[in-house]
């Protein structure tokens, strides 16, 4: 595309993206981030040069067409903008929030090496928040073109890989452990980062165009994949069921009340709706919180206590705060609503002082030493350093790893030492003929933005597959 | 939705009752459980598969109705039906080989314990059943398990029905008589109620090295292995119930913390939901400021 090129602005900052207040925000589950309007999205769209050799498509996983896209913001084309976008990346309402953009298209931005990049992420959100509240462009159903593919997992992987097969006539079916479709989107990440009715919309969006979603459906359990195969026709299936089995450290106290996961910790405030009155849920009432980890999965976690009411919230790291994987934005958030970050702290036990609930943790201090296999210096403890904190409730956000259950009920699949599956990286191709999978079940936990790219690749192979004139097998005893 | 086909109350305190779900009702073995929500506000509560009718395509339950959960699902009728239903989870009860069993059910984990029961029977096993209540008023299954027991022992606590006493005491005394009748001892117990009685059950079976097997009822989440919400310590190991259970060898379990777990929300549950969030409290801090 031949863009016409007109003044860049050249302010070395973005263009502030309006929030919630932080005292306020502190104790409402409101989204946090509150969009840019128009003008401000056309201003901060100037700041894009147009560059010829385009770095930021290639940061992107998903290659989004980044600098027609803002180009089309610039002159105020909004609903073009979003069908540029929607070519490579079909979830951007999610994607413009949640993308760790820093660590990817707005890392290699030009604008970045004197200054601030240009709000990529920020202007992608504009732009599907625009779209949703002004185009109704009516959601029309295919014709079927008469091949039946099941989806195992109705996180951004499954979603992305549904809504690309629904799109070349497919009769898509997903499979849905949960009572809601959406993975991690619905039950992880906070309603203050990604409203759920972004995530509802998406799935209806999908049903719309005449994708099947079947809830409470455990795939492994009340059906097995082969019977998916041989009972129910499907001719390929994708398997998107994520990295959702929480690690816990063996370290004493690990089971007394007031110890939880950050999957159960946050499946009972967003899935269930804890904070929400109407709701039956129980969830701790807590003073002083400790998350264990230094991730997205971390700062969630602490900001959800802190907005269920606790008056102390402390984020405890083994490696310092610039070496959190957790989005830069996130930290940065967490900070200002009151979180204290205790950094290069490890945790040795959780104690209880009467022997029923836990009371404090018992921690160390790490400095750094020489860099590790991940480039980072790897911390090594510093004896002596041995204090206690007190805390009633804590919360382990230090990794998951793939549910075993699909390993245990399915023949033939290889699964590495991890547990995730070994699939194609292009194709998302398995070992067993017909079966794709993609996302945190083959990467371990990743980014949404990763396991849409892994859903769409995968649409793209299991297409190739069926018009090819193949079918999935179940493997002979 | 998942249509209720019958239901039946079998005491003050338990129903019965019948769900619609074939997918479940053709896959479901003894030993698993279904987890339901009434409706968009209500918990996931997991109960055993008490039983099941593939051709109605229907899924017993048995329920004490102990909080808000049980009781919105027992205050239903047939023909309404529950929003979510999703099952069967766990492992199967690993049951095969045993030649002698005993199956100690305590209240309504006699629910629980009779598709265990009737497994053991089908396949040949002997079985002999004590199940223990407060009670007479509080009895049941009483017909069900008679039906299927070689020797059907009840207990009461105050003894207005039965052996007065409690299952302990009971199966004690049976692991005595046997021996003195010469007859083949236990090689299985099944004891399936209330935490506490399991605990015992364990403690004395592991004095005669008899091989006990109890279901563990944490309270779950997920039901999947995604929470680890249900996690029990077993042989000094860190496992989730809802996978790796829920049956679980008594003599290594870790009792004492699975009931400290269990009271984790109870305050909060008796006095009914309290505020936790500190929405609309911004106002009142500000003035503390
Ligand atoms: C708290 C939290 C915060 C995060 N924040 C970010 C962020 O800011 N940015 C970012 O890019 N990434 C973030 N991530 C990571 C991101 O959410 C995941 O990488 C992404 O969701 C993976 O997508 P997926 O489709 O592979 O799996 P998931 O989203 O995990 O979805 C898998 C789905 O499969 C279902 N399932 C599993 N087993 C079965 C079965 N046997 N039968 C049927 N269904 C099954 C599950 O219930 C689930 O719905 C975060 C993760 C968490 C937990
Ligand atoms: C695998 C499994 C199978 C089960 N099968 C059955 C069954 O077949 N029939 C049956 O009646 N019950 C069964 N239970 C127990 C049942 O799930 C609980 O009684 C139920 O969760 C209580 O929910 P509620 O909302 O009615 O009560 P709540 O208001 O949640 O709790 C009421 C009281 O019960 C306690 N409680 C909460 N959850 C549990 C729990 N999981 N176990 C013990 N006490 C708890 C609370 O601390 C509180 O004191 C099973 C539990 C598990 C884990
Ligand atoms: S690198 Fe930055 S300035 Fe260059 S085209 Fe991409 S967004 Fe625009
Ligand atoms: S109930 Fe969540 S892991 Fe078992």
């Amino acid at each position: 595309m031949e863009v016409q090129r007109r003044k860049p602005n050249m302010s070395l900052t973005k263009v502030p993206m309006p929030h919630q207040d932080p005292i306020e925000r502190a104790s409402n589950f409101n989204e946090v981030a509150l969009g840019y309007t128009a003008e401000m999205a056309m201003e901060e769209a100037r700041r894009c040069l147009q560059c010829k050799h385009r770095p930021c498509v290639n940061g992107c996983p998903v290659h989004v067409k980044i600098p027609e896209f803002v180009h089309l913001v610039a002159e105020g084309e909004f609903a073009a903008a979003y069908d540029k976008i929607l070519e490579t990346n079909c979830l951007p309402a999610v994607c413009g929030r949640v993308c760790p953009q820093e660590n990817q298209c707005e890392e290699v931005c030009v604008r970045g090496i004197k200054g601030e990049p240009v709000g990529i992420g920020r202007l992608e959100r504009f732009v599907a928040d625009w779209y949703m509240k002004n185009v109704r462009k009516p959601i029309e159903k295919l014709p079927s073109n008469g091949h039946k593919v099941a989806i195992i997992g109705g996180g951004p992987a499954g979603l992305t890989c549904a809504g690309d097969l629904a799109a070349l006539g497919y009769e898509v079916t997903i499979f849905e452990a949960f009572q809601k479709a959406g993975g991690v989107l619905v039950y992880g990440i906070p309603e203050f980062r990604l409203p759920k009715a972004i995530v509802a919309a998406e799935v209806d969006s999908l049903i719309k165009r005449g994708v099947k979603v079947e809830t409470n459906m455990v795939i492994g359990r009340v059906l097995s994949i082969d019977e998916l195969i041989t009972d129910y026709n499907f001719e390929a299936i994708f398997l998107g069921t994520g990295a959702g089995l929480p690690v816990f450290l063996k370290i004493p106290g690990i089971g007394l009340p007031g110890v939880y996961s950050a999957n159960e910790y946050l499946t009972r405030t967003n899935l269930m709706k804890a904070y929400d009155q109407r709701y039956d849920t129980p969830i701790r009432i807590s003073r002083s919180v400790a998350v264990i980890g230094g991730g997205n999965v971390a700062m969630d976690a602490a900001r959800t206590a802190l907005r269920l009411g606790a008056e102390k919230v402390y984020i405890v790291y083994r490696r310092s705060e610039a070496d959190m994987p957790a989005r830069l934005e996130e930290v940065h958030h967490a900070k200002e609503e009151g979180i204290e970050i205790l950094d290069y702290t490890d945790i040795d036990a959780i104690e209880s002082a009467d022997e029923r609930e836990v009371s404090s943790i018992l921690v160390h201090k790490m400095r750094p030493g020489e860099p590790d296999k991940s480039g980072r210096p790897r911390p090594i403890p510093i004896p002596d350093s041995q204090f206690s904190l007190e805390a009633d409730t804590v919360i382990l956000a230090i990794g998951t790893s793939p549910n075993p259950l699909i390993r245990h009920t399915t023949e033939g699949l290889d699964f590495d030492k991890r547990g995730c599956l070994i699939a194609d990286k292009v194709s998302g191709a398995t070992s067993r003929k017909g079966i794709f999978a993609g996302g945190d079940a083959v990467t371990g936990a990743a980014t949404v933005i990763e396991a849409m790219g892994a859903g769409k690749k995968a649409a793209a192979a299991i297409h190739e597959f069926i018009v090819s004139g193949q079918r999935a097998e179940v493997p002979e005893e | 939705m998942y249509k209720i086909l019958t239901k039946r109350e079998l005491n003050d305190a338990v129903t019965m009752m019948e769900v619609e779900a074939p997918l479940i009702a053709a896959k479901a073995k003894a030993g698993q459980f279904i987890i339901f929500r009434v409706d968009e506000y209500g918990e996931r509560i997991p109960l055993t598969v008490a039983g099941t009718d593939t051709e109605r395509g229907a899924v017993m339950i048995i329920f004490q109705k102990v909080g808000k959960g049980t009781q919105r699902l027992g205050a239903l009728e047939v023909g309404d039906a529950i929003l979510d239903f999703v099952g069967p989870l766990g492992h199967p009860s690993e049951l095969e080989g045993y030649e002698h069993a005993c199956v100690v059910g305590g209240g309504v984990g006699c629910a629980i314990a009779y598709p265990s029961a009737k497994a053991l029977h089908a396949q040949g096993t002997e079985v002999t059943v004590i199940a223990g209540f407060r009670n007479k008023d509080i009895v049941i299954l009483e017909d069900e398990f008679a039906a299927i027991a070689d020797e059907l022992h009840i207990t009461t606590d105050d003894g207005s029905y039965g052996t007065k006493g409690f299952v302990t005491d009971k199966l004690k005394e049976l692991i005595a008589q046997r021996e003195a009748e010469g007859r083949p001892p236990f090689d299985l117990v099944v004891a399936i109620g209330p935490v506490v009685m399991m605990k015992f059950v364990a403690k004395l079976t592991a004095e005669y090295g008899i091989k006990t097997l109890v279901s563990l009822n944490p309270i779950m989440v997920d039901g999947t292995g995604m929470c680890g919400g249900c996690r029990v310590t077993v042989n000094n190991e860190i496992k989730f119930a809802c996978v790796d259970g829920p049956e679980f060898d008594g003599h290594q379990v870790d009792f004492d913390e699975l009931i400290l777990r269990n009271n984790m929300y109870r305050d909060q549950e008796s006095k009914g939901k309290p505020h936790y969030c500190r929405i609309g409290l911004t106002a009142a801090r500000d003035e503390e400021e």
